[in-house]
């Protein structure tokens, strides 16, 4: 008998397709920026800083319901790792991931109540969301706000150090959203992650 | 003025003050036999002994014909005695009338062909200036002492502070272009409008203190020191991206005037929707593909001109490389993962 965990709220699930939808915007944006050449760009290059500046509000106006959302409820309290044994736990994940599940071996750290993310999961939504996340939005709004960069940074102009940096950091929220994606297509089934995200309810067995 | 003034005859009282100056060039060789001159072109008043009446009469020198000797002896020719280029028949009083039609020397007079002076490419200035609109526009009444007046002229570049050099240079291009009286020397128009006609010109005071007027106004070539080929105004520089780009690290600077200027006049929302509008990329991108068709079209090879750095565009190809074969891992990992899954029917 399956058994069902209700691991998304409303206001998470809310958060998480706001966040969703405007990641993407920011990553097409971005990319298409990025990529632009005097002849061709995916999308008009100023019609995509346009795009990109407004999402890039908006998207830090959600990770404050994110941030306040497990600041208040319980569902911060997925995001604290543990200090001891969490990268041999990483490890141990990484090996089911890329060996034990063709073995057909049972997931090292199954989820329940207490365990919403297996180590691995809960490690990178750290590094992102708490890392990544608050970087990208200090140098997306820096460069709204050039005038408080500094003049210099390490020898470097200090508006193309920002600008280097929120592009690697969006490089690698990009990375890691491909894989959170990809990811998400396992379990029981192929589509239960997608089914439990728009439902709230975890299917576990 | 005032003080310079008052200098210049503390100067020409006590010659020996030179030596003593302490990280001044030493004292200039005339000083002594230039003092015959200076004690009445020196100075505001003069006085002469009038033999009619057998008395000292007391008269005002036509400002015109002072010359600041603290000035002069900082200037480039600072070593000459006042008659190696006047004629030494101004050393009797009253000078002869006939002596105002003295044809004074050009640069070139002394400086053409000479070797000493090669570094200064005197012959490629004067080429230069005869295909500038000063040249070009007037008669040859407009001769090198319009700009450099010889009294006064040092060259500056590599030995003062810039904004010094610039605030030197430019008082050049403004003794004309600012003061009427020279101005009208050489033309009818009423007044040159310096500041009206830079208003379109973002931040105008800095520029005018941070750079030179001929940098715009001049066609550059790399290696003249000082450019003198003045272009009409239709072919001055305008478009801020000629200087503002990635080989200078002003491009920054102007990404941050655009924003803060546009987030000043429509507010912060609509300062974002303005802040790249399409002419700005296209105008700056154009120029370069412009360039690079141009040279390539002269010389045939493809010009290796360097894009100018736009905030938010990819201007690093080995960045952009290294990002997409990071990419393209990340996507085939996925894809193994993908296959092995479909092998071994993992859910």
């Amino acid at each position: 008998m399956s058994e069902y965990y209700y691991f998304y709220p409303k206001w998470l699930r809310l958060w998480h397709v706001l966040n969703a939808l405007l990641c993407l915007a920011l990553i097409v944006t971005g990319v298409s920026m990025q990529y632009t050449t005097h002849v061709n760009s995916l999308i008009r290059f100023d019609i995509a800083v346009n795009i990109h500046n407004y999402c890039g509000v908006a998207l830090t106006a959600t990770y404050f319901l994110f941030f306040g959302g497990n600041l208040l409820t319980s569902n911060g309290r997925h995001y604290l790792l543990k200090r001891k044994g969490i990268f041999r736990d990483i490890i141990k994940q990484f090996h089911y991931y890329s060996l034990g599940i063709f073995k057909k071996r049972q997931p090292p750290f199954p989820l329940n109540e207490n365990r919403k993310f297996n180590p691995l999961q809960q490690f990178s939504y750290v590094i992102i969301m708490y890392i990544c996340m608050p970087f990208i939005f200090i140098t997306g709004w820096a460069l709204l706000f050039p005038e408080v960069i500094l003049e210099k940074f390490l020898g470097f102009d200090g508006l193309q150090m920002t600008d280097f940096f929120h592009i690697v950091l969006g490089f690698i929220i990009t990375l890691f959203l491909i894989i959170h994606i990809y990811f998400s297509t396992i379990g029981i089934r192929k589509s239960n992650n997608f089914i439990s995200i728009i439902t709230g309810w975890h299917r576990s067995h | 003025m005032k003080s310079h003034l008052i200098t210049g005859l503390i100067l020409i009282i006590s010659p020996g003050i030179f030596a003593q100056e302490p990280g001044s060039n030493p004292a200039p060789k005339f000083v002594s036999e230039n003092i015959e001159c200076l004690q009445c072109h020196g100075r505001k008043t003069y006085f002469y002994h009038n033999e009619w009446t057998d008395m000292m009469v007391k008269e005002r020198m036509n400002p015109y014909y002072i010359i600041d000797s603290a000035l002069f002896y900082a200037s480039n020719h600072r070593n000459f005695k006042c008659t190696d280029c006047h004629s030494s028949e101004y050393q009797s009083f009253p000078h002869s009338g006939l002596l105002r039609m003295e044809l004074g020397y050009t640069c070139m007079d002394c400086h053409g062909g000479d070797e000493n002076f090669a570094d200064f490419q005197f012959e490629r200035i004067e080429e230069e200036f005869i295909h500038s609109v000063h040249s070009t526009r007037h008669s040859e009444d407009f001769t090198c002492w319009m700009c450099h007046n010889p009294h006064t002229y040092r060259i500056s570049a590599r030995r003062d502070l810039i904004p010094d050099v610039v605030a030197y240079d430019n008082e050049i291009c403004l003794s004309c272009h600012a003061n009427i009286n020279k101005f009208q020397l050489l033309t009818d128009k009423i007044n040159p409008g310096i500041l009206e006609k830079h208003e379109w010109l973002p931040n105008q005071k800095l520029h005018f203190l941070s750079v030179r007027c001929i940098e715009c106004h001049a066609e550059q070539e790399n290696d003249m020191l000082v450019a003198h080929n003045i272009k009409s105004k239709e072919e001055a520089v305008r478009l801020c991206a000629n200087c503002h780009s990635q080989n200078s690290l002003l491009f920054t600077s102007l990404y941050k005037y655009q924003l803060k200027e546009s987030r000043r006049e429509k507010g912060f929302l609509a300062a974002m929707a303005l802040q790249w509008r399409k002419n700005n990329l296209i105008t700056a991108m154009d120029s370069i593909a412009e360039v690079n068709d141009r040279n390539e079209s002269t010389d045939g090879s493809v010009a290796s001109v360097v894009p100018p750095f736009i905030i938010g565009s990819g201007s690093n190809p080995l960045m952009n490389l290294i990002s997409l074969i990071l990419f393209f891992s990340g996507l085939l990992a996925v894809m193994v993962h993908v296959i092995l899954r479909i092998i071994y029917k993992t859910s």
